[in-house]
Parts: C-alpha cells; sequence; structure tokens
C-alpha cells in the first residue's frame, strides 16, 4: 500500500463525465433514469452524490466504474473514454459483496489475485491494508463471523489494496446502526485527513443528508425520474465538522429543502399533479395515519420542519419522503421549504373514528392518486365489476420498469382495500367492487 | 441438513414456463438415440458374445466386486461433474445455448435411464470391439445418465441467480472469466451442486445394479460387479448369494456415506451463501481425520497451493473483459431467427427419421397397444404415490416432530432412499410365485419401494421445520384431528411433500422397466404395463418397438410433470412457505 507522504494534491481533473444519460427500452418509447449528468472529479476531494432512491445515482456510480454503459454521453478517465471496467477505479458496495466462502485475508487478496501480483507481494500489501483500516486479528475469520462494522471494513480493505485512483463508494453506510456507521465514517475522514489512503478523490453515494455534510467537500442533489443534477453545494467546513454548528445545521435544512423542491416550479411549489403511470411508494396506511396524527398533536400542531422531524422519528430521507409525499398527493398536507404544513382535511383525518377516517381516505384516494380512479372506474364500468390485475399492469408497464409497476398496484391495491374502494383476490389476481362477506 | 432438502430440490423444479422449444428439445434426444441405434446395429454384425470373467457367488469375490461397482459409480460421477460444467456454463452465459439447451435438459432427465442402455449399448460395445471396455463405458454412461442432469439444472440455476453484487465485484476488479468462474460461480454453486450430487449418487446405485447384466438382443453383458453377482445369483436361486449381496451394498453404502460424502457436505459448509452463522453444522469425522493428520494435511496443502497457482492463470489470456459493443438489434434479430431455423429444421429432421423409423416395422395399432400399455403404469405410478403419501405422511410429521427421534430417523431414511431396491426384488418374486399372487397387483409395490423414503425424508425435514409458534397456536386455540391436519400441518408441509413426490414418482417411472418383468431363475413374473413392454423389447432387441415404448414414457413422464407437479410446486412456492 503506498502511503503519501507529501501533499501531493492538486486541482488537477482524475474524471470527467459529459453528457451522461441512461434509458431502458420500454417498448417503442425509453425508459430514462439519468439525463445530461456532467461532473467533473478533482484530486484530493470527496463528492457526494445525494438523491432519493429512483435518482439513478447508484446506475450513475456503475457507469463510472464501467460496470454498465451510459446510453448517450461518455465518461472520460485518465484522458480516455471508459469502456469496460476501468483499473484503478474501486467500488465499496451497500451490501459489503464478500465472498462468503474466503477469509478475511482472501477477500482482501481477491482483488489482487485478479491483477496477477506475486503471491508474496499480494500478502504484504493486504496485510497492510487490513492493518490500516483496522482489521488485525481478524484475518483468519470468514465473513459470517463478522459484525456488519467490520464486514465493511473488510469492503473498504478490499477495494484500497489495490491502490485505487478513485474510490467509489454506494450507500456504505446505510447498511449499518447508527454508531458503527459513525466510527466508520470518523475513521475513513481520518485516514483522508492524514494523507494515507492511496486515493485521488472519493465519490459517495447516499440518501443521508448529513452524512453528505459531514464528510463531503462538494455534493450534488440529484432530482428523481429521471435523475439529474439539480444542485451543486460546496462544503466549506473544515474538519473535524461538528453536527450541531448553526452553519452545518443550516446547510442540512438547505439541502432538505431544495430536495423536497420541484423542478419547475418556482417560488411556492404546487405538487406537479399525478399521472396514471407515476411511480408510488408502497406506504402503509398505519404509517400515514401516525405522521399525520404526530404532525397535528403538539408541538408541531399542523406544522413541522422536515429535518427535524426525520431526527425526532430517527427516519432516514428515503423513509421520510415518501410518506410525506404521498401525504401532498392525497391532498392531506403542503410541502414547501423543508417544511411539511397539515390541510384542513388531515386534521379532521386525525381527530376521526376509524370508520370515517376510512371514508375520508377514500375521498382522497380517489381525488389524488388517478390510478385509483381508474381502477375505480373501470370497474364501475364492466359489467360484471370485475377486471384482471394484468390489465393495468400493462398499462403502468408503459411507463414504468416490471418491478416499479408492481409495486405501484401493490400500493394502490393495499390503499384501496383500507379506504373499501375495491377488493383484489391475489388467487385468481382480480379486481372486483365485492366484498368478501357480501 | 433441514430445510436444505426443499431448497436444494426447488433448483431442479424450476418454475421455467413449458415453451415451445420444448417441442424441439424431444425429438432432438429421441432422434440421436434411433441415430445410434440405427447405426450401431448396422455397422455391427452379430458380435460374438462378450465373455467377461465369469461371475462366481463365492462371498469372497464380493469386496472386489464391489469395488469395481463403486469405480463405475465414481467414473459416472467425475464424467457428470464435467458434464455439468461445460453444460450447466454454456446454458448459463449464452442466449440462444440456453433457449435449447435448458428444454434438452429437460427432456434428458424424463427419458428413462435404462432406455438410454438399450440403445447405446450397442454403440459402446461397436467403440471398442472385442473388448470388455465397450460394456464397461455402457454400464459408466448409463450410470452417467442416472447422475449428470439435475447436477447440471442445479449448477445452470445457481449460475444464473449469482448475487448481481458479487458479479460487479469480480468485474470492478477486472478478474478473468477463468477466475471468476473458479472463485465466484463454482463456489457459489457448491451447496446445491453437493447435494444434487448426494441425491444422483443414491439414484445411482439402483441403475449400477440393472446396468452391470444385461441383455439386448443377442447381446448378453456381464460385469463383474455388485449387480452381476445378484444377476447370478437370480439365475442360480441362491438365496444365501443374494443375502450377501445386499449386506455388501448396506457396507459399501456406509461406507461412501462416511468417506465421500459427509466431509464433503462437511466442507461445502463453507460456501454457505448466508452471512449468518448457522445453528447446526454439519459435521464430519473423517474430514477432521484428514484435516488434521500431518501427513494428509501438507499434503492437501500442496494440492491446494497448486490449485490457487492455477486460479491465478488469467485464463483464457487477455479475455478478461471486453467492452461490450452495442450491437443494432438488427442484426441481433437477424442472427436469432437464423439460429431458430437451423434447430426447427434439424428437429424436424429428427422427428421425420424417428417416425420413418417406428412405421417402418410397425403399425397404429402398436401404438395404441403402446398407450394403452403406458395408461396402465400411469394408473400404478398415481396409486402408488396416493398411497405412500397416506402412509408416510403421518408417520413422516410424528417423527418430525420429535427433533430427538428426526435426527436418528433422518439418516436410515436417507439411506433408505440410497440403497437399490432391485436387490430386494427377489424376495417379493419368490412370495408372488409362493403364494399365486396376481403380478399386475403385487409387483406394483417394487416400483416404489426404492424412492418412497423420499416422502418420509422430506415430510421429515418439513415437520422438523415447521415453526413452533404455530403448532403452540394450534394448540392454544385447541384445534385437533382433522382440522389440526388441514389447517395447521398440511399446509406447512405441503412444499416438502411435493419435493419428495416428485423424486419418487420419477423414480417410480424409472424403476417401472425393471420392476414390472422380474424373474427368479426360470420363473418369469410379468404384469402388464410400458415398463415391462421395454424390458421385453429390450431383451428381443426389436429396436422400433424400443424407440417406441421411450417416447411414449418420455412424453407421459414430461407431460405428468408439466400438468400436475410443476402447477403444484408452484403453487406450493407461492402460497406455503413458511420462511
Amino acid at each position: 500500500m503506498r502511503v503519501m507522504t507529501a501533499d501531493t494534491r492538486t486541482d488537477e481533473t482524475v474524471l470527467t463525465l459529459r453528457g451522461v444519460s441512461k434509458g431502458f427500452e420500454r417498448g417503442a418509447s425509453q425508459l430514462r433514469v439519468l439525463a445530461d449528468v456532467d461532473l467533473t472529479l478533482r484530486d484530493g476531494e470527496i463528492v457526494g452524490l445525494l438523491g432519493r432512491s429512483g435518482s439513478g445515482k447508484s446506475t450513475l456510480l456503475r457507469i463510472i466504474a464501467g460496470l454498465i454503459p451510459p446510453t448517450t454521453g461518455e465518461v472520460i478517465y485518465r484522458g480516455r473514454p471508459v469502456i469496460g471496467p476501468a483499473e484503478g477505479v474501486a467500488m465499496v458496495f451497500q451490501t459489503f459483496a464478500l465472498f462468503p466462502w474466503l477469509t478475511v485475508l482472501e477477500n482482501v487478496e481477491a482483488g489482487l489475485e485478479a491483477l496477477a501480483v506475486p503471491e508474496k507481494e499480494s500478502r504484504r500489501r493486504a496485510l497492510s491494508a487490513i492493518d490500516l483500516i483496522g482489521l488485525d486479528g481478524f484475518e483468519s475469520a470468514y465473513p459470517r463471523e463478522l459484525s456488519g462494522g467490520m464486514r465493511q471494513r473488510v469492503g473498504f480493505a478490499r477495494a484500497l489494496v489495490v491502490d485505487p485512483t478513485i474510490l467509489l463508494m454506494d450507500e456504505p453506510f446505510s447498511a449499518l446502526d447508527v454508531l458503527t456507521a459513525e466510527t466508520l465514517r470518523t475513521d475513513l475522514i481520518d485516514l483522508w485527513l492524514e494523507r494515507r489512503l492511496p486515493t485521488k478523490s472519493v465519490l459517495l453515494v447516499t440518501h443521508n443528508i448529513e452524512e453528505a455534510v459531514f464528510m463531503c467537500d462538494r455534493i450534488l442533489v440529484f432530482s428523481s425520474n429521471p435523475g439529474r443534477v439539480i444542485s451543486e453545494t460546496k462544503v466549506p467546513f473544515p474538519h473535524p465538522r461538528n453536527r450541531l454548528d448553526p452553519a452545518f445545521r443550516q446547510m442540512v435544512d438547505d439541502i432538505y429543502a431544495q430536495m423536497t423542491a420541484r423542478p419547475g416550479g418556482q417560488g411556492k411549489e404546487k405538487p406537479p399533479g399525478l399521472q396514471l403511470g407515476s411511480r408510488l411508494p408502497n406506504v402503509s396506511t398505519n404509517t400515514l395515519a401516525g405522521l399525520i396524527e404526530t404532525l397535528a398533536a403538539a408541538p408541531y400542531l399542523g406544522r413541522a420542519d422536515l429535518p427535524e422531524i426525520a431526527r425526532t422519528l430517527q427516519l432516514q430521507i428515503d423513509e421520510l419522503f415518501p410518506v410525506a409525499e404521498l401525504l401532498q398527493y392525497l391532498g392531506f398536507a403542503e410541502i414547501s421549504q423543508g417544511d411539511i404544513v397539515l390541510k384542513p382535511g388531515a386534521k379532521t383525518f386525525a381527530e376521526a373514528d376509524p370508520e370515517t377516517r376510512k371514508k375520508l381516505f377514500a375521498e382522497h384516494l380517489l381525488a389524488g392518486i388517478p390510478l385509483a380512479q381508474r381502477i375505480k372506474r373501470v370497474l364501475d364500468e364492466r359489467p360484471g365489476h370485475q377486471a384482471p390485475r394484468v390489465r393495468f399492469e400493462q398499462e403502468l408497464e408503459d411507463h414504468l420498469t416490471d418491478a416499479a409497476a408492481e409495486e405501484t398496484l401493490d400500493a394502490v391495491i393495499a390503499w384501496g382495500r383500507y379506504a373499501e374502494l375495491f377488493a383484489y383476490d391475489d388467487d385468481s389476481q382480480t379486481f372486483s367492487l365485492e366484498n368478501p362477506q357480501g | 441438513m433441514r430445510g436444505s432438502a426443499f431448497r436444494y430440490a426447488a433448483l431442479t423444479a424450476r418454475g421455467l414456463a413449458p415453451n415451445r422449444w420444448d417441442l424441439v428439445a424431444l425429438p432432438l434426444v429421441l432422434g440421436v438415440l434411433v441415430l445410434a441405434g440405427v447405426a450401431a446395429r448396422q455397422t455391427l454384425a452379430p458380435l460374438a458374445t462378450l465373455t467377461g470373467p465369469a461371475v462366481s457367488l463365492d462371498p469372497v469375490n464380493l469386496p472386489e466386486y464391489a469395488l469395481r461397482t463403486t469405480l463405475r459409480m465414481l467414473a459416472a460421477m467425475a464424467a457428470s461433474l464435467v458434464f455439468t460444467f461445460t453444460y450447466g456454463t454454456l446454458a448459463a452465459k449464452s442466449r440462444r445455448a440456453e433457449m435449447v439447451l435448458v428444454p434438452l435438459l429437460d427432456v434428458l432427465q424424463s427419458v428413462p435411464v435404462l432406455g438410454y442402455i438399450s440403445f447405446t449399448i450397442v454403440f459402446f460395445l461397436s467403440l471398442f470391439p472385442g473388448r470388455i471396455a465397450g460394456a464397461e463405458a455402457a454400464a459408466v454412461f448409463a450410470i452417467f445418465t442416472s447422475q449428470a442432469w439435475n447436477m447440471a439444472f442445479s449448477f445452470y440455476q445457481s449460475l444464473r441467480t449469482v448475487p448481481r453484487d458479487l458479479n460487479e465485484v469480480t468485474r470492478n476488479f477486472r478478474f478473468s472469466a477463468w477466475q471468476r468462474f473458479w472463485q465466484l460461480e463454482v463456489p457459489f454453486a457448491m451447496p446445491g451442486l453437493v447435494w444434487n450430487m448426494m441425491m444422483s449418487m443414491s439414484g445411482g446405485w439402483f441403475f449400477v445394479v440393472a446396468s452391470e447384466a444385461i441383455t439386448v438382443g443377442d447381446k448378453t453383458i456381464v460385469l463383474p460387479g455388485i449387480g452381476a453377482y445378484l444377476a447370478e445369483a437370480i439365475q442360480e436361486k441362491n438365496l444365501a448369494a443374494v443375502g450377501w449381496v445386499v449386506l455388501a451394498m448396506v457396507l459399501v453404502i456406509i461406507l461412501y456415506d462416511q468417506l465421500l460424502f459427509r466431509p464433503l457436505v462437511a466442507w461445502a459448509d463453507k460456501f454457505r451463501f448466508e452471512l449468518t452463522a448457522a445453528q447446526t453444522t454439519p459435521e464430519s469425522w473423517f474430514l477432521k481425520v484428514l484435516v488434521r493428520s500431518r501427513f494428509l494435511g501438507g499434503l492437501g496443502g500442496s494440492v491446494g497451493h497448486l490449485g490457487a497457482a492455477l486460479l491465478r492463470l488469467r485464463l483464457p489470456a487477455g479475455r478478461s473483459e471486453r467492452p461490450s459493443r452495442v450491437r443494432g438489434p438488427g442484426s441481433n434479430r437477424l442472427i436469432d431467427a437464423l439460429w431458430f431455423t437451423v434447430v426447427g429444421l434439424v428437429a424436424l429432421y429428427a422427428v421425420w427419421r424417428i417416425v420413418e423409423f417406428i412405421a417402418s416395422e410397425l403399425g397404429w395399432s402398436d401404438v395404441w397397444t403402446v398407450f394403452g400399455l403406458d395408461a396402465i403404469t400411469l394408473l400404478r405410478v398415481i396409486v402408488l404415490i396416493v398411497i405412500a403419501a397416506l402412509i408416510w405422511v403421518p408417520i413422516g410429521v410424528a417423527i418430525g416432530l420429535r427433533p430427538r427421534l428426526a435426527e436418528k430417523v433422518q439418516p436410515l431414511a436417507q439411506f433408505l432412499a440410497a440403497f437399490p431396491a432391485n436387490l430386494l426384488f427377489p424376495v417379493f418374486v419368490i412370495a408372488i410365485v409362493h403364494f399365486h399372487a396376481n403380478p399386475d397387483i403385487w409387483l406394483s409395490p417394487l416400483m416404489i419401494l426404492g424412492t418412497q423414503w423420499y416422502i418420509l425424508f422430506n415430510v421429515i425435514a418439513g415437520a422438523t421445520a415447521y415453526p413452533s409458534d404455530f403448532l403452540e397456536a394450534a394448540a392454544n386455540f385447541r384445534m385437533r384431528g382433522w382440522q389440526w391436519w388441514r389447517k395447521v400441518m398440511l399446509p406447512g408441509i405441503f412444499p416438502y411433500f411435493i419435493t419428495g413426490a416428485i423424486t419418487a414418482s420419477g423414480g417410480a417411472w424409472n424403476a417401472s422397466i425393471v420392476a414390472e418383468a422380474v424373474s427368479w431363475g426360470n420363473v418369469n413374473v410379468t404384469a402388464h404395463g410400458l415398463g415391462a413392454y421395454i424390458a421385453k423389447t429390450t431383451a428381443d432387441g426389436d429396436y422400433p418397438k424400443i424407440v417406441l415404448g421411450i417416447a411414449v414414457m418420455s412424453l407421459t413422464v414430461m407431460a405428468f410433470n408439466r400438468l400436475l407437479w410443476r402447477p403444484l410446486y408452484a403453487y406450493a412456492e407461492r402460497r406455503l412457505r413458511l420462511d
């Protein structure tokens, strides 16, 4: 493992992305997951790609690594376009992606074996990487014997042992518990600051805003469907950063506001109205009711700051945003500038008994979710008041991937069942208007 | 081993929907068999009856015979592994190959094992004229056909389900295809493969016994071994010799299990993919001895060293990861169309050859006769599975709910499943002859004698894995009697039962060829059925009839799987899985 002694960092460009887009064939049309991404990665910086699931940020990481080709645009690395897995680009995975049948040492050596490094040197470098990352003593352990944090350390050691120029990190801390994740972040930042990593620059994909502000020098915020860069923020704070520092907090709040803002909607954002083919998050009605009750009660009394809610309820943005957004689609709440404000309907809902809640929810569901509307209308119009699932699935698949279409339909089925708008029989895969007892 | 029975069996009974390629695959398989048979028949003038070393009934010879039989099994297993690695890889890596190879494998699996030997024996004999090696090759090939298909399926399935992130790691670190194969794909496939090797082995004993002494037309082949010893004992009406051979087989299977499979399973445990530590780890005293002994350990170390060096090779040189050129969909479609046409034409040619071959000597009346016999055998299989279920499901549940008992019974059930039931046939024949029993009824149990244990074995596994909270809930609500079975237990073990029943019914079809026509000395007892038909036509060397019989049996087995087992299995997968 090469250790940088002097400050060799320059402003030299390490990697450039020009107009990178990625789409998937969907019948005659194309489903775009990434649109026109430009990005420059410079020597000595940690760049964060921040976005929600479905924003294509992990796809972008794989394009940079040369694991999948972009549909248009190009990735320039070492002066040449990337085609196929590039040398000097190492990746750390959310799932750790360790070989369960290899020991810690063998896992770390695996990356070197592929480079045909002689056995002795390979052993020396692997041991030194293990040492660097704080794994000494675990060399002969198998991954299943390790805790999550230790496993991810193996992931880091395996990536660093090949002396990568660029380190790509795909949500490396999101599968870890809060305390473990924090330890790993600080350890990594310390190594980075002490210039003990062989890497020129780091690209971190995350959906955790605080994590991005805590670690990165520059943050790119991605919008969803299709993913594109909507803002770029420089983080000027020196390390070690203090999460309670007001400036730190302000930046987190600002990014929250950016991420809840809608493209095109300037000033007071109006929800862009759902299309029939919009992807819907599979949010349980219990969660929805829980959030409404929390927001309606003291101390929020109908208005709250999203970052604060996230902190208090211990929710990641990937968990909070879909619920908040669904409230907005259903006309129960309004989101603007990182704040969520309940509408009168929601306050009625919070105080109502279960029967009234269902009725109210049904009204809002029909008014706010076009897909629910469509299902109800088709069932009303058909003589037998029945329709197969495929009918709607096919309609959705014009706009969504198969998995997304399935998830969306499942979500609407759950809401429709709760609202008693329609019934669904999974055995025959059909919608109907009857209730089983009827 | 609890639970894994279901999991790995799930790999073979995969949920692939039948497609038009099945229509192509069946004629291809049968066509090749016909060609082999025809070619061999034409090139081979009456071959002098092979006189291998005569088989002596002196029990002193049994260890040697057992060793020979075991070596045949090992040779077939080695061949099956080579086949698995190549065929499975090809099917998983090439889309076009996959479209043909997977249905082909399905058909190969449905052709009765003893059907292969009828055709190929003449072919193999002509490969090594006048020498016993040809007969050996034919026997090994027969065993191979009983072992290879499910292993290849399992491997193919594993390759298709390699986790995406691990695959990305190997690409990110720029492993060569060779390195990826040995570092990721084979280890990932290992647990399923080892499990299927065990299943193959236990099925294989049956066929090795059947294929060591076989008569095809004017050629009688006798290969020294356990099966030949049994044949000789039957010929001589020597019941004591039958006793000896049963004893020898028991010992061989126990040794095989202890010295080969226990260590293999214990070793393969490290390839389990779950990242959680297992509650029970398979153990093997023999593996411990191997690992701990200094001499053997050193030997193993240097072999391992050599292996590691081999893995380091970046073979095939320079073909590590080529940038995938985006090809226009147009050229792709054209090649596809060409490929489909070629395969379709070959299949048509095969159909034509088969029909021509059968029609040269047989008419429609023969076809109807065969379908009638087929219906009888089908009825037998169904009735037997139902009876076996009625007997073994309650017993299996009773055992499975008592973990300490299950621990003791499970190895026994495994052993019984491996034990070649054909060694016990003479006992039944003597009884049938003695009591003047109706062979159409009393020969039937022989078909399921060896494979019913798979039902017991799987039901025990299912009941053992049954969550105890469900049992407690049922007890809490005072459910009992029929309600308990219908609402609580049967849905829980259903997936396991189906897995066992699929294996048992496949085995029963295969066994029908041996079980519907048996003999003791000069007494022949025959039942009506397709198995007896195939056995008789094979003994007569009447090829068009053999082809017809085997084609009809393969078709029935495939239809049976498609129309009954797969839907049931899919239902069990979808609705009744507990984990």
